[in-house]
């Protein structure tokens, strides 16, 4: 029998399989424990990381709870007014193509507020990268109903679910951009298991490999939890929306390569 | 015969006690510590640390990237 290793004899430099990324900084993010956000800063980070990337790159910020992103992400960044990211994102790219620039918006901001600068940018062809953490409501405002929020789901604002007859239909804006001519990859992934953790890094890293292209917009939508704002304990969340939110929002590639999947 | 042995290092102070991690965990190795860290939270720790493979589970999905994972390839003949 070879010698017993401890714990400490494994934890030496040598033996590293993962750490923490250098692109994120050191603060801790202000985010409730177990959101979604955090997962996809990371990935964001380890791709710019992985690529090589971290000071050709250019993020914009949007309003909500992850408007503080730029504390994070150790890249250029820029704020935009609420909704307006594509919009912002539109003038960086077109000054500076040679940069990868990105968009983070909530569902608040780009299926919301931001509408048409989020169609209209998609509609133009424009060369850059959207991330679309959909979780079904306002998170940062105290849980008010989205445009996304489902049918029946309870919110803030609709306390007794949301009345399709009175407060209209979610609207499922990945599913919009697709059908536009100028999108070339819209998918829709999660981050709450570790399988869906790697499959979402990857359509991450071919939305920024997309942009080398030059042939049009690429859209990552994360569904995600809230888990204060749905009044549930993080793992709840997570069961609550793989019960409630896939059904509704399905994962998977919606449009690969400038056509649609199936 | 290798068997691989693995270890993870929480930042306690960074950790928020989600409890996201340990469901993710196949080997059941983690679990909230009863103690809290400064910030009142039941940070995560390896209270089965034997059955660690070193997969990275846990660290994937950790919102706030305060788990470091080390693995090597145990020999034993």
């Amino acid at each position: 029998m070879a010698e017993q290793i401890t714990n400490k004899d494994i934890a030496r430099e040598e033996n590293l399989v993962f750490k923490r990324t250098g692109v994120l900084t050191d603060k801790v993010m202000h985010y409730c424990p177990g959101c979604g956000h955090g997962t996809v800063h990371r990935l964001i980070a380890e791709v710019i990381e992985e690529m090589n990337i971290q000071s050709d790159c250019i993020g914009v910020t949007p309003v909500g709870c992850s408007v503080l992103m730029y504390n994070y992400l150790d890249v250029d960044m820029q704020e935009a007014a609420h909704g307006r990211a594509p919009a912002l994102a539109t003038a960086i790219k077109r000054l500076q193509p040679d940069k990868f620039v990105f968009t983070y918006q909530g569902d608040g901001d780009l299926a919301a507020i931001g509408t048409a600068e989020t169609i209209h940018a998609a509609n133009r062809g424009e060369n850059f990268t959207i991330f679309f953490i959909n979780n079904g409501i306002y998170g940062m405002t105290g849980g008010q109903m989205a445009p996304t929020t489902l049918p029946e789901m309870k919110s803030s604002t609709s306390p007794y679910g949301r009345d399709v007859k009175m407060m209209g239909n979610p609207l499922k804006m990945t599913e919009l951009v697709a059908q536009l001519p100028g999108t070339y990859y819209v998918t829709r992934q999660a981050v709450h298991t570790p399988r869906d953790v790697r499959k979402a890094k990857k359509a991450i890293r071919k939305a920024f490999e997309n942009q080398k292209l030059e042939k049009g917009l690429s859209l990552v939508e994360i569904v995600s939890n809230c888990n204060s704002g749905w009044k549930m304990t993080p793992v709840q969340a997570n069961e609550w929306m793989v019960e409630n939110m896939f059904p509704f929002y399905p994962l998977g590639d919606l449009k690969v390569d400038g056509e649609m999947a199936k | 015969m290798a068997k691989v042995k693995g270890t993870i290092v929480v930042d306690i102070e960074r950790c928020k006690g989600c409890g996201l991690c340990p469901p993710a965990c196949p080997s059941d190795v983690l679990s909230l510590a009863r103690e809290v860290n400064a910030k009142g939270y039941h940070y995560a720790y390896m209270a089965n640390p034997d059955a660690c493979t070193g997969c990275i589970n846990c660290a994937l999905v950790c919102p706030d990237a305060v788990i470091t994972v080390y693995r090597v390839k145990n020999k034993v003949n």
